[in-house]
C-alpha cells in the first residue's frame, strides 16, 4: 500500500494547478452550484428565449434559424411578432389572469388549511411531533400523478365522494365536482399544502413559548395573543409557505389537464397546446418567457418584503 | 393623609389572627416522576416583598410560574386575595411576572412591549403611552423607546422585562430574578425603587433572588428552597442569626461550621465536644438533644475575633496559622487554619490607625462568645 505522502503531494498539485486558473477553496465551493445553474437553468433560457424572438416555419426544428448566413456575411434574425401576439389574442392575457387568480385563491386555501395544521405540529409531544411530520410528507412516495388521478376516483359523479354523501343521505344528486375549477383548486390545495406545512412549521416551532406566556400574563385573551404575538412572528413562515406554492401553481399543468374543465384556463395547459397541438414553437416560447417574468415579480416582491420582515424581527 | 401601614413595621405574620393575602396551600408539581416543587405550604402578607432564595434548579421558579397560572400545580391549592386560582386562566389572574428570561416580544419596540398589557385592559392609547413614557424615564431609558430589544444590552433588557411587569400596577407582583443582569449602582438603585413602590403603593411582591445580599436588602420575609421544598421562612435578621439547617446557614452569608457530640455534662451552657476545634466549644443551650447526638455549632466569621495573645478569660478559643488573607479595603478575611486541619473564615472591620495588623503565617488564637454560635441538628 502506498503511504499518504504521495496523496497529499497529488491533491497539493490540485490545489496549485486550481489556485493558477483562479480558483481558491472558497471559490470552488461558489463554482459547484453557480455552474449547476448555469448548464441547467441558463443555457436552457437563453435557448427558449431565442426561440421566442424566431419565426415558426414548417421545418425541423419548426422555427427559423437565430443566425443567418446571407451574401453580405452572417445576421442577426429576429421578431418580437411573438410576443405582440401574446398581446393581441385576448386568450393569453384571459389565461395569466385566470392563472394568477386560480393560484392566488389556492395559496389562500392551503394557508387556511396548513397553518393550523403546522402549529398543531408545532406545539405537539416529541414522538407524535415526528409522526405528523412523517404523515406531511408521507405523500411524496407515491407517484404525483397516480394521486391526482386518485382524485378523479375520488370527485367523478359516480365517485367515492358522492356514493358516500348520497349514501347518507345529505344529497339526493350527485355533486358535479370533476371538470371544473373546484376540482383544480381541491387537487392543487392538495397537493401543495406540505409546502405550506413545512416552512410554517419550521417557522412556528423556533416561537418561544415564554412569549405567549407573557402576551397572557399582561392580561391578552388567547385570541388576542395569537393576533398580536404568533401571527407577527410567523410572517416569514408564512411569506415562504406561500411563496412555495403559489408560483408553481401558476404554472401547474398537470392538475388543470386531469381534474379541470375545457372552460378551466391556465397558462399551463395554453403552453402545452400551443407546443404540442399547433407545434408553434416560438409562440409556446414566448408565452413560457412571459410567464417567467410574470413569476419573478412576486418573488422578488415577496423576497423583499420578507428581508424587511426579519429586519423587523 | 394616613401613610398606609408598612408590612415591614406590623409584621403581619406573627398575628396568627392576620389574613394572608396569598394562601399557598400543600403544592406540589410533578414533571413526569421529577418533583420540582415538593408539598409547599406559604401564606404570604399584602404589602409584603417576600424573596425565595435557593439554589440553581431547587423550583423558585416553577413556584413562581404557579402563581402566575402557566403550570397547573399537581396538588395543592393556591389563593390569592381570598380567591381559589384553580380554575381562573393566567389572563384574569391579578398578578404580573417578570420573566427570568425576559420574553420581551421581539417584533415591537421598548415602548410597544411596556404598553401591551395597558393596551390590553383597554385604556386609551394616549392615556397608555403617557404612562410608559413615565414608566420608562423611571427606569433611565426614555432615550431607547423606539429600540427593539434585539438592539438592547441584556441589562436594559431586563429593565424592559421589569418596567413591562410594573405598569400595570398589578396587586401583586412577581419578579424571577429582576435584577441580576445590572451593574451595582444601577441595582442598588433599583431596589430602593422597588422597596418605595412596596411601601407607598402597598404592591405585593414575590422576588425570586440568586444572591442573598439582595434578599437582605429588599425583602420584609425570606423563604429558602432546598430540592422543592420550603426549608425556613422567616425575616431577614432571623434566618441570618438563626438558620435552622447548614443549608440555610450555608446559603445566608458565610459560616463557619463545626462538627461535634453533645456532652452530656453541659448545664446552663452547652458542650460539644468537637474533634474539628480540637477540644470543646461551648454553645447557647438548646431543648430537646440527646447526649451524644451528632450536631454542627455555626459561627459567622465576623462574630470570631483574632488575637497574638491568648484572651483572658474568655471562652471558645482556638488556635491557628493564618493562612490566607485578603484585603477588602473596610474589613479583611482571615483564612485560619486550626491544628486539626480545619479552616475557619474571620473577618475583620478595618481600623485607620492600626499598628502591625495580622498577616500570613502568624500564629494567632481564635475566640467568639458562646451565645454568638448557634447548635443545628440537620
Ligand atoms: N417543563 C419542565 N419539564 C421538566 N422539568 C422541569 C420543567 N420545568 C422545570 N423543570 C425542572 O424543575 C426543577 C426546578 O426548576 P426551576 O426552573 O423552578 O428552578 P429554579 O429554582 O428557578 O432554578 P434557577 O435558579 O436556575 O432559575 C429543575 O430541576 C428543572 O429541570
Ligand atoms: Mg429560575
Amino acid at each position: 500500500m502506498s503511504g499518504p505522502a504521495p496523496k497529499s503531494g497529488l491533491r497539493k498539485g490540485t490545489e496549485r494547478f486550481l489556485r493558477a486558473i483562479g480558483f481558491s477553496g472558497r471559490g470552488l465551493v461558489i463554482a459547484v452550484p453557480t455552474l449547476w445553474l448555469l448548464v441547467f437553468f441558463l443555457i436552457p433560457f437563453l435557448v427558449v428565449l431565442k426561440i421566442s424572438v424566431a419565426e415558426p416555419m414548417i421545418a425541423r426544428p419548426p422555427y427559423s434559424p437565430l443566425f443567418v448566413h446571407g451574401p453580405d456575411g452572417w445576421s442577426l434574425k429576429y421578431t418580437f411578432d411573438n410576443y405582440a401576439y401574446l398581446w393581441q389574442d385576448s386568450l393569453y392575457i384571459k389565461a395569466y389572469w385566470s392563472s394568477v387568480k386560480i393560484a392566488f385563491v389556492s395559496t389562500v386555501l392551503t394557508l387556511m388549511i396548513g397553518y393550523p395544521m403546522a402549529y398543531y405540529i408545532a406545539r405537539s409531544e416529541e414522538p407524535k411531533r415526528s409522526l405528523l411530520l412523517l404523515l406531511v410528507v408521507l405523500p411524496f412516495w407515491t407517484s404525483f400523478l397516480l394521486r391526482v388521478y386518485a382524485w378523479i376516483g375520488i370527485l367523478k359523479n359516480k365517485g367515492l365522494l358522492n356514493a358516500v354523501l348520497m349514501k347518507i343521505g345529505i344529497i339526493d344528486q350527485p355533486l358535479v365536482i370533476m371538470q371544473t375549477d373546484i376540482a383544480v383548486y381541491i387537487g392543487i390545495v392538495y397537493t401543495y399544502l406540505p409546502f405550506m406545512i413545512l416552512p410554517l412549521y419550521a417557522n412556528l416551532v423556533k416561537l418561544d413559548g415564554s412569549l405567549l406566556e407573557a402576551s397572557a400574563d399582561l392580561g391578552a385573551r388567547p385570541l388576542t395573543t395569537f393576533l398580536k404575538i404568533t401571527l407577527p412572528l410567523s410572517l416569514p413562515g408564512i411569506l415562504a409557505g406561500s411563496m412555495l406554492v403559489f408560483i408553481p401553481a401558476i404554472g401547474e399543468f398537470v392538475i388543470p389537464a386531469l381534474l379541470g374543465g375545457p372552460d378551466t384556463l391556465m397558462i399551463g395547459k395554453v403552453l402545452w397546446s400551443e407546443f404540442f397541438n399547433n407545434r408553434d414553437w416560438p409562440v409556446a416560447s414566448a408565452v413560457a418567457i412571459a410567464m417567467l417574468v410574470l413569476l419573478v415579480i412576486p418573488v422578488m416582491l415577496l423576497r423583499l418584503a420578507n428581508t424587511k420582515q426579519e429586519d423587523l424581527i | 393623609m394616613a401613610a398606609p401601614t408598612l408590612a415591614a413595621e406590623a409584621k403581619p405574620w406573627a398575628d396568627p389572627a392576620a389574613k394572608p393575602f396569598i394562601r399557598i396551600r400543600n403544592i406540589t408539581k410533578n414533571f413526569g416522576d421529577f418533583t420540582a416543587v415538593d408539598d409547599v405550604t406559604l401564606d404570604i402578607y399584602k404589602g409584603e416583598l417576600f424573596c425565595l432564595l435557593g439554589g440553581s434548579g431547587c423550583g423558585k421558579s416553577t413556584l413562581l410560574r404557579m402563581l402566575a397560572g402557566f403550570e397547573t400545580p399537581s396538588a395543592g391549592q393556591i389563593e390569592i386575595d381570598g380567591q381559589d386560582m384553580a380554575r381562573i386562566d393566567p389572563h384574569h389572574r391579578p398578578t404580573n411576572m417578570m420573566f427570568q428570561s425576559y420574553a420581551l416580544f421581539p417584533h415591537m419596540t421598548v415602548e410597544k412591549n411596556v404598553a401591551y398589557g395597558l393596551l390590553r385592559q383597554g385604556m386609551p392609547r394616549g392615556e397608555a403611552m403617557e404612562r410608559v413614557a413615565d414608566m420608562l424615564r423611571m427606569v433611565k431609558l426614555e432615550d431607547f423607546a423606539t429600540r427593539k430589544p434585539h438592539q438592547l444590552s441584556g441589562g436594559q433588557q431586563q429593565r424592559v422585562a421589569l418596567a413591562r411587569s410594573r405598569v400595570k400596577q398589578p396587586k401583586l407582583l412577581l419578579l424571577d430574578e429582576p435584577l441580576g443582569a445590572l451593574d451595582k449602582k444601577l441595582r442598588e438603585e433599583t431596589q430602593f425603587e422597588l422597596i418605595r413602590i412596596q411601601e407607598t403603593l402597598g404592591v405585593t411582591f414575590i422576588v425570586v433572588t440568586h444572591d442573598q445580599e439582595e434578599a437582605m436588602t429588599l425583602s420584609t420575609r425570606i423563604g429558602v428552597m432546598d430540592a422543592g421544598q420550603i426549608v425556613q421562612v422567616g425575616e431577614p435578621q432571623e434566618i441570618y442569626e438563626r438558620p435552622g439547617s447548614r443549608y440555610v446557614a450555608d446559603f445566608i452569608g458565610s459560616v463557619n461550621l463545626f462538627s461535634g457530640e453533645v456532652d452530656a455534662s453541659g448545664t446552663d451552657m452547652l458542650r460539644i465536644r468537637s474533634a474539628e476545634a480540637d477540644g470543646d466549644i461551648l454553645a447557647p443551650p438548646m431543648a430537646g438533644l440527646k447526649a451524644r447526638q451528632g450536631v454542627w455549632v455555626a459561627v459567622r466569621p465576623e462574630q470570631i475575633t483574632l488575637s497574638r495573645e491568648a484572651p483572658q478569660n474568655a471562652r471558645n478559643v482556638l488556635q491557628g496559622m493564618v493562612e490566607e488573607v485578603a484585603y477588602l479595603g473596610n474589613l479583611s478575611i482571615y483564612r485560619v487554619v486550626l491544628d486539626s486541619g480545619k479552616v475557619v473564615r474571620v473577618t475583620k472591620a478595618n481600623l485607620s490607625h492600626e499598628e502591625s495588623p495580622i498577616t500570613w503565617d502568624e500564629r494567632v488564637y481564635l475566640c467568639w462568645n458562646p451565645a454568638a454560635g448557634v447548635v443545628l441538628t440537620k
